[in-house]
């Protein structure tokens, strides 16, 4: 896998904004630069911004300030089709009136290949994505996870080394977008191309990308490897997106380099890892993911904060148990256990302490 | 099978049903319909009890023919063209008229000698005499007035566009006439093929300048309009325009071509009594005379003549309007409805290829 | 289910199951016959029955043939070719008889005179006296009426005496029968149907093409703008459709014509001479910038609702994939508008064909589509079989247009709105 290689990205925003109406601006001062060979997500909710920001690297919109560039080369006011970017839409955009194979051979056609190169191109790409015996059917007769896998065919046909997918999963079932996610993954990597990938599924943005870009109100809120996002989310807006997160306000009562304590609301004292915490006195937010929370005393982590809880309800959820509790005033405390053998099982009404490791306790900021 | 199509023609074209103490009298519409439940139905009505249902055709004929050869009638009296007329009462689908039931004049002569010659046929009687003829724009024509059907013809004399009815008949007759044909002769020289050929040849010398009209209320229009400097037309319809709106609108008495319109009784009419007895009374030398007060067409009754008096705005003297003033009688072609049963298709096919050369 | 003996399904209480699928089927679709019947017996009566009874009518006219008797009877047992004999001539003595008796010589003569011009006179003259014939008949009749002579008048009773016969469609397509019976055309200053059906199949394409130039942006158009801003267009574009026929119609003559808006504008501008005002009325351009105003509504809907659906990312797709904005919207977006445009333009293809009181207002002269000639056979010279076989000609060329379109595109394809 690799990151950002080179000093300047292949793919560049620099300092792009976009207005439609001429008062609010959908994207806010984006600066992004997306490395050769990237898988880079673009994730956040619908109004977001993360679609702008891909149709206008796609061509399809154009910004109203700032610098998107495309192998070192300002793109700014060059046509899509020029672009040479391959694309997968959310509801496939195969054109209905053309035949699979027809539909493979568009992009090569307009590129003026020759009928034989673009034959063997064409099987090459249904073959790559297990659809050769369907050159001949119209989309219309094949399901959507068919579809999609031409799409993508499509998309990759003439060698594009930068693929733009918009949410492409979006209209499949479970287990095939399970299926088609690990199915793309490997394509990028076999074929070594750049993807900008957008979703609003987070399952989806951690399971696939290199880096992803969580984005808020036109702004990216945190870009890093999944695996920092969600360990390490910058702000309550990360924290929240991505997985679950318990939230406990207070108030900051002592701040250090490595740790800092809060005041809960009920007066308990915490230890907590500051993230963006800037002076004592300030409101802040801890969050803690639920699977970081341990009540049995024999498997605290060391150092391990200690506070009262009361079991409000228990879900059987078959791989772990869910635990909703009140902690420090709050109702919606929740602990994930593993159901592992002899695991305790608790009961509603049941008051016990339970604790977790001040680094997995975040002080960020209030939202 | 011809039975069933006449029958849902009739059922579309008139959906009416008949029953006792009523009269259905089909007439065309508009002003003219008007003027005869002014001048006929209302008068009636009030004299026998008996209720008129007027309903409107664009051609009565039509659905007379196809009530009669369906075989259920429920028009009892219908206002016709004579050569509608002659060829319905030849194909057996009119009652046939005797003239004896017709009153006679009030100065007591006979009802066959008061009526104009022709106003008699076999199975109908005419109501009224009309006119196709030349108006013009008296604006365009200072000091230097169009008088003859020559001058309608004569567009290096008079310029500008003229309006002509789009059918063979009446047009084609009206060129010969204005190509030096006397009317009485008209038919004659329309029969052979060089006839034809002197009328197309008079038509192509103002061919580019002619507006074709239809309907009768175009040409009052398209005079108005200034589209036309002068046009064939209806004369009730010149009239309507020049009395009635004051319209500065001459009309050339020369040439004029004269139609009736004519009751007539559909063969099996559901009240055929009261029928023949409507038919009588509208044409008595009063009724004839009432109903030019109304419109701008001439009694067929000469005993009529001396009764017209003022048009309803209760200023204009009817007389000089009229198409049965002798003033105005003195060249008209008489319309020959044998001659248009026999040539009407032929003649239409080749006014059409005419017009689409 | 092929061997239905030994794999016989069976419901729950023993009943064959296709035999209880039909029944519970059955009550349905009795019910949907049902609600069917109303519209389907309206149809019937309103519209099959007389569009039948039109085409019957074009080859079927026994107006001479049931009143000649005869003559029939003569002309079945004498070949094509056979002296007009004395027989002959008795056999007319006795039709024309039976006609007086009948009132019915002006109904058989109009027959005739549909195919000899001025020949109706001679049945009802000839008729008049037809009681006192005495033989020898040739000599008595031709004594009243020489015209009884013409060979044409023989060969035209023939081709009448079966009720079934062609003349109509050999008289819609500007042929007739010389003396022996072959088909010529007719004289040249009488031809004229198929003239006109040509020009009306010229305009009424002319119109088509017109109508998708003009509509295919506008529903464009429409179809891109945010809803609120199309319902607004949609309502103008529709504005004219709510309007009378007559009333649009006459708007253009007050428009048009030479002491016109348009002409009033361009003289005042001094783009023309007051003398010298473009006539753009009673005539053919008069009659396509009418029609194609007024049948513009019909491309604009089809095409506006095909567009709809269409989502912007197929565009986007192909641009994408490398194709300039003109490929794409050629090969992607133009291909998908097609049932639209199918639809739209033989809506209005098929409408302009049958088209009648727009041209016969505006279309003056040389603006005279077939319709109007198939109005004035109704209306004015009543030689309905002949209005019929031109009709069913009309309605063939546009079954021909229906099929061709159903080859190119496919009648399944069709989107009306």
């Amino acid at each position: 896998m690799t990151t950002a290689a080179t000093d300047e990205g292949f793919v560049v925003f620099d300092h792009v904004q976009k207005s439609y109406d001429g008062e609010t601006l959908v994207v806010k001062d984006l600066n992004l630069s997306i490395g050769k060979g990237e898988f880079l997500t673009m994730l956040g909710p619908s109004g977001s911004g993360k679609t702008t920001c891909l149709m206008m690297l796609a061509g399809f919109e154009t910004a109203t300030h700032g610098e998107i560039r495309l192998g070192g080369t300002n793109i700014n006011h060059l046509p899509p089709h020029k672009r040479g970017i391959g694309m997968v839409f959310q509801n496939y955009a195969l054109f209905p009136h053309m035949t699979v194979a027809e539909n493979l051979s568009f992009p090569l056609e307009v590129r003026g290949m020759g009928k034989s190169d673009r034959e063997a191109k064409v099987k090459r790409a249904l073959d790559m994505v297990q659809m050769g015996k369907f050159a001949n059917r119209r989309p219309a007769q094949m399901s959507g996870g068919q579809q999609q896998r031409i799409a993508l065919a499509r998309a990759l046909v003439f060698d594009p080394e930068l693929v733009l997918m918009d949410e492409p999963l979006g209209a499949l079932d479970k287990q095939l977008r399970e299926h088609m996610q690990f199915e793309i993954k490997a394509l990028h990597e076999r074929l070594g191309i750049t993807v900008v990938y957008v979703t609003h599924d987070q399952g989806e943005a951690l399971t696939m990308s290199d880096r992803v870009a969580v984005f808020n109100d036109g702004r990216i809120q945190q870009l890093a490897p999944p695996d920092e996002l969600y360990e390490r989310p910058k702000n309550s807006f990360v924290a929240q997106f991505i997985g679950e997160n318990n939230k406990l306000p207070g108030t900051v009562e002592s701040l250090e380099e490595e740790t800092c304590t809060v005041r809960l609301q009920t007066g308990e004292l915490i230890n907590a890892t500051p993230v963006n915490i800037r002076h004592v006195g300030q409101e802040t937010l801890v969050s803690i993911r639920p699977e970081r929370i341990e009540f049995k005393p024999e498997m605290m982590p060391p150092g391990a904060h200690m506070i009262d809880a009361e079991v409000l309800e228990v879900i059987y959820m078959g791989d772990i148990f869910r635990t909703r509790m009140r902690v420090a005033g709050i109702d919606d405390f929740v602990m994930k256990s593993r159901n592992t053998l002899g695991q305790t099982k608790l009961r509603p009404g049941e008051r016990l302490k339970i604790g977790w490791h001040p680094q997995d306790a975040r002080a960020l900021d209030p939202m | 099978m011809k039975k069933l199509l006449i029958l849902t023609t009739a059922l579309v074209a008139t959906g009416y049903a008949a029953s006792a103490q009523e009269l259905n009298i089909v007439s065309w519409g508009g002003s003219y319909t008007v003027s005869q439940v002014e001048a006929y139905h209302k008068p009636f009505t009030a004299m026998t009890g008996v209720k008129i249902n007027s309903i409107d055709a664009d051609n009565p004929a039509t659905p007379l023919k196809a009530q009669v050869e369906a075989g259920n009638v429920s028009i009892d009296l219908a206002d016709i063209e004579l050569s509608d007329a002659i060829r319905l009462c030849d194909e057996g689908l009119l009652e046939p008229i005797d003239p004896a039931m017709l009153p006679p004049a009030p100065d007591g002569t006979p009802a066959t000698e008061d009526f104009v010659p022709g106003a008699i046929q076999d199975c109908a009687v005419a109501n009224i005499v009309w006119g196709t003829v030349v108006a013009y724009d008296k604006t365009k024509f200072p000091g230097n007035e169009p008088s003859t059907l020559a001058d309608f013809f004569d567009t290096t004399k008079y310029p500008g566009k003229r309006g002509l009815l789009k059918t063979a008949k009446r047009t084609m007759e009206m060129a010969l006439v204005a190509d030096g044909v006397a009317p009485d002769k008209v038919y004659e020289v329309l029969g052979t093929d060089e006839g034809v050929a002197r009328a197309f040849k008079k038509l192509d010398s103002i061919k580019k300048d002619i507006v074709w009209w239809e309907a009768g209320a175009q040409p009052p229009q398209l005079l108005a309009d200034g589209e036309v400097v002068m046009t064939t037309g209806y004369n009730g319809r010149f009239f309507a325009a020049e009395v009635g709106e004051g319209k500065p609108f001459g009309t050339i008495w020369d040439g004029e071509y004269m139609d009736y319109d004519l009751w007539a009784i559909p063969k099996g009419a559901p009240h055929l009594e009261d029928a023949k007895k409507f038919l009588a009374f509208s044409t008595d030398t009063q009724r004839l005379a009432d109903q030019a007060k109304y419109i701008a067409y001439g009694p067929a009754r000469k005993s009529s003549n001396a009764l017209i008096g003022m048009y309803k705005d209760g200023k204009t003297e009817m007389a000089p309007y009229m198409p049965t003033n002798p003033e105005n009688m003195k060249n008209p072609i008489w319309t020959d409805p044998t001659f248009w049963a026999d040539h009407d298709a032929e003649l239409a096919e080749k006014f059409n290829a005419w017009l689409a050369s | 289910m092929t061997d239905a003996t030994s794999q016989m399904i069976t419901t729950a209480d023993g009943k064959p199951l296709k035999a209880a699928l039909a029944a519970s089927l059955a009550v349905r679709r009795r019910r949907a016959f049902l609600l069917v019947a109303p519209l389907f017996l309206f149809i019937l009566i309103s519209f099959i029955v007389p569009i039948g009874q039109m085409l019957f009518q074009s080859f079927y006219n026994d107006t001479f043939s049931k009143n000649a008797p005869a003559l029939v009877e003569w002309f079945s047992t004498h070949p094509e070719g056979s002296e007009i004999d004395e027989s002959a001539y008795a056999a007319l003595a006795a039709d024309l008889a039976l006609m007086k008796k009948n009132r019915s010589a002006g109904e058989a003569g109009t027959r005739i005179n549909y195919d000899v011009s001025g020949t109706r006179s001679l049945f009802t003259s000839t008729a008049r006296g037809a009681d006192k014939f005495q033989p020898p008949f040739k000599e008595a009749i031709l004594k009243v009426e020489k015209k009884w002579d013409d060979p044409n008048v023989w060969r035209a009773m023939r081709s009448a005496s079966s009720p079934f016969t062609l003349d109509f469609y050999l008289a819609a397509n500007d042929l007739t029968r010389d003396e022996t019976g072959k088909i010529v055309p007719v004289a040249e200053g009488q031809a004229i149907y198929k003239k006109l059906m040509g020009r009306t199949l010229m305009l009424s394409l002319e119109i088509t093409a017109l109508c998708l130039l003009l509509g295919f942006p506008i529903a464009f158009l429409l179809s891109s703008l945010p809803m609120r801003k199309a319902m607004l267009l949609m309502i103008l574009v529709l504005l004219p459709f709510w309007t009378s026929l007559l009333v649009r119609t006459t708007a253009w003559m007050v428009l048009l014509q030479s002491q016109g808006v348009v002409n009033d504008l361009l003289v005042w501008l001094g783009l023309i001479r007051d003398d010298h005002r473009i006539q753009m009325m009673y005539n053919e351009t008069g009659t396509i910038v009418a029609m194609t105003h007024i049948l513009l509504p019909f491309t604009i809907l089809p095409l506006y609702s095909v567009m709809k659906t269409i989502p912007p990312s197929y565009v986007r797709a192909a641009r994408s994939l490398g194709a300039t904005s003109w490929t794409a919207f050629r090969r992607v977006y133009l291909p998908q508008t097609l049932p639209g445009i199918g639809a739209g333009g033989l809506l209005v293809f098929i409408l302009a064909m049958g088209y009648y009181i727009t041209p016969a207002l505006v279309g003056g002269a040389d603006g005279q589509m077939i319709s109007n000639m198939i109005a004035m056979h109704m209306q004015k010279t009543l030689n309905w079989s002949l209005a019929a076989a031109l009709a069913a000609e009309l309605l063939a060329i546009v079954l021909i247009f229906f099929w061709i379109y159903d080859k190119l595109v496919g009648i399944d394809k069709m989107k009306l709105g």
